[in-house]
């Protein structure tokens, strides 16, 4: 399970990089949100896998789950989920006040050779 | 009352934003009277605050009760008193500029968001532990985007999705560093941290020198380090005045988290990591002068100037950092009170050349702009250069000084020639590169650019003391023993 875990981190780590150094928004907001995805999975996975564990600390339990990286993962969803809110509009204004949806705002016309 | 001293810095502003949001109603009068009130009582507050570290030690606040390591503290020691302080002047001088200039109309909201970024600054100087700040460079952040979007300029749209889309990259980076530290060493408390990191096994180091990597690369992007900082010229250079010298902090921010995460996390005691990750700030920071002096002088337009300076400074900073010693460090400080304020200032001052008919005051505005150049470029009779002359002592001793004392010298140098040039485009040529608004100039404007002038004047008068002060804060930010002292 932790070699699956491992992989799907790493695929949409690789995916997010790759979204987010395209050139229109739309790809790079996705890609944003996959990085977010991938760092978020990756805290949550820091308190080590186990399953139907509680995650609470008594002293009748010998086993349990660490509960921090699970509050923290919480937080930093809630941080990510606004921020990509708030990207996702930023480029919706930039693509009315600009004209275009690239990331520089101006698109790069290759100016073809006459023949 | 006063035992709660630590968590007041922090509890002025999120009450006066949320107050100025909620009096928003009664129109933009009563927002600017609330807001210089609480930043009034907010100056009072972090006056205290320092006042209070003058012959004590760290003041840890534990939040709730919680004692550490279960719970989140808040540390207030001479340093984070310090910056908190700088925050709040810096704060003055931009927010009366503002209210002098009618800024804060040209936005929805631009009173809660400036009490929110105050929020978040003073939360990421202030807190003991490291996903708390995580959390406050996003409230900062967040409050920044929007302040950016001020004013609401196309260029300013341009620049401000270039400004989030990379700090979103560097908070993905700041959750993996997290992450990584938390799984190896299982507690995020800086100074937890700092003790399990001197107890690592040999296994782990690899592991734990990688999440420090990360998190300098996130610490460098904030900071505006070489080759991250492509983004803040252009950034800098299309936002409204009084943001933008609120902004002269927030690469600040990154410095000082360089200086207390990595300088805990990593510092004398922690066995093989020990300041592992000096050459490369140190290196690092002397390309970035190199870059940033080419910049200052490239740039066509007056602010993209400042932007550059400002990156000079960052760079001077860094390697005061990688020089590391208590010399370089209370230098840094020095430093980064009177480059912040300046740097604020001296955006405030360009605002006024840019927009405003300055002919009927050109001698009062050609004399302010000489001693914001003598002070920005590091010469007599302003803190800059005591900084320098702090800094060369500190690079004595150092294996790289040649390095060091070349670059810093020829780029003081280049700064005052491409300076004077401007001076002279400006005032003997009168070229002035207004953007089709041409505006009288009050005097009253030009208060609270005098007011930063005037506080770095008084850092050079009461220079003994300053000194002294820090070079104490230095040892305690480095951990230094009664003996070593």
């Amino acid at each position: 399970m932790e070699l699956l875990l491992a992989l799907i981190i790493a695929t949409l780590t690789g995916s997010g990089i790759f979204l987010t150094l395209r050139a229109r928004t739309y790809p790079v907001v996705l890609g944003l949100t996959l990085l977010s995805y991938a760092a978020n999975l990756f805290l949550f996975a820091m308190g080590r896998l186990s399953i139907n564990q509680p995650p609470i600390y008594n002293e009748q339990i010998t086993h349990y789950t660490d509960p921090l990286p699970q509050a923290l993962v919480l937080t930093a969803i809630v941080i990510s989920f606004s921020m990509s809110a708030f990207v996702i509009i930023l480029s919706l204004k930039a693509k009315a006040q600009l004209g275009n949806d690239h990331v520089d705002g101006k698109e790069q016309i290759q100016e073809e050779p006459k023949p | 009352m006063i035992s709660h001293l630590p968590f007041y810095p922090l509890l002025v502003p999120l009450i006066a934003g949320i107050f100025t949001l909620m009096f928003k109603h009664f129109g933009i009068n009563t927002q600017r009277w609330l807001s210089a009130l609480f930043l009034l009582l907010l100056l009072f507050v972090t006056l205290v605050a320092l006042g209070s570290t003058f012959d004590a030690s760290a003041t840890v606040y534990a939040l709730g009760g919680w004692e550490a390591p279960y719970g989140i503290t808040l540390v207030l020691d001479k340093l984070s008193a310090l910056m908190v302080l700088l925050t709040s002047l810096l704060a003055l001088g931009a927010f009366s500029y503002a209210l002098f200039e009618r800024m804060d109309t040209k936005s929805l909201h631009f009173h809660p968001l400036f009490w929110l970024q105050l929020f978040g600054i003073n939360g990421a100087f202030l807190t003991g532990d490291l996903f708390n700040l995580f959390v406050f460079f996003e409230i900062l952040l967040i409050a920044s985007y929007s302040l950016i979007l001020h004013g609401n300029k196309e260029e300013r749209i341009k620049a401000g999705l270039h400004y989030v889309i990379l700090n979103l990259v560097g908070s993905a980076l700041f959750l993996l560093g997290i992450g990584t530290l938390y799984g190896i060493l299982g507690t995020l408390n800086i100074e937890d941290l700092a003790l399990k990191i001197s107890v690592l096994p040999s296994t782990d180091v690899g592991v734990i020198a990688a999440a420090g990597l990360l998190l300098l690369v996130v610490f460098g992007l904030k900071a505006a380090m070489f080759p991250l900082s492509f983004w803040l010229t252009h950034t800098y250079s299309s936002i409204s005045a009084p943001v933008v010298a609120l902004f002269a902090i927030l690469t600040k921010v990154g410095i000082y988290a360089i200086l207390r995460v990595h300088g805990t996390l990593f510092g004398a005691d922690a066995g093989e990591l020990s300041y592992y990750y000096i050459p490369w700030v140190l290196n690092l920071g002397l390309l970035s002068l190199i870059i940033s002096t080419l910049g200052v002088m490239a740039a066509d337009s007056l602010k993209n100037k400042i932007g550059y300076l400002v990156l000079v400074s960052i760079s001077i900073l860094l390697i005061l950092l990688g020089i590391n010693t208590q010399e370089a460090i209370s230098a840094a400080i020095y430093y980064t009170i009177h480059s912040t304020l300046i740097a604020g200032g001296f955006f405030l001052f360009a605002d006024v050349l840019l927009r405003k008919n300055i002919l009927p005051h050109i001698r009062l505005t050609g004399g302010l702009f000489f001693a914001y150049g003598l002070a920005i470029a590091g010469l007599p009779p302003f803190a800059g250069f005591f900084a320098k002359v702090m800094l060369l002592d500190a690079a004595m001793q150092n294996s790289q000084q040649a390095i060091i004392f070349t670059l810093i010298l020829t780029s003081t140098l280049l700064i005052l020639i491409t300076l004077a040039r401007t001076g002279s485009n400006l005032f003997y040529e009168q070229k002035f590169e207004h953007d089709g608004v041409d505006t009288v100039l009050h005097r009253g404007s030009l208060l609270s650019i005098f007011f930063l002038l005037f506080l770095s004047v008084l850092l050079v008068v009461f220079a003994d003391p300053i000194t002294e002060f820090l070079s104490q804060m230095a040892a305690e930010v480095l951990h230094l023993k009664e003996t070593q002292r």
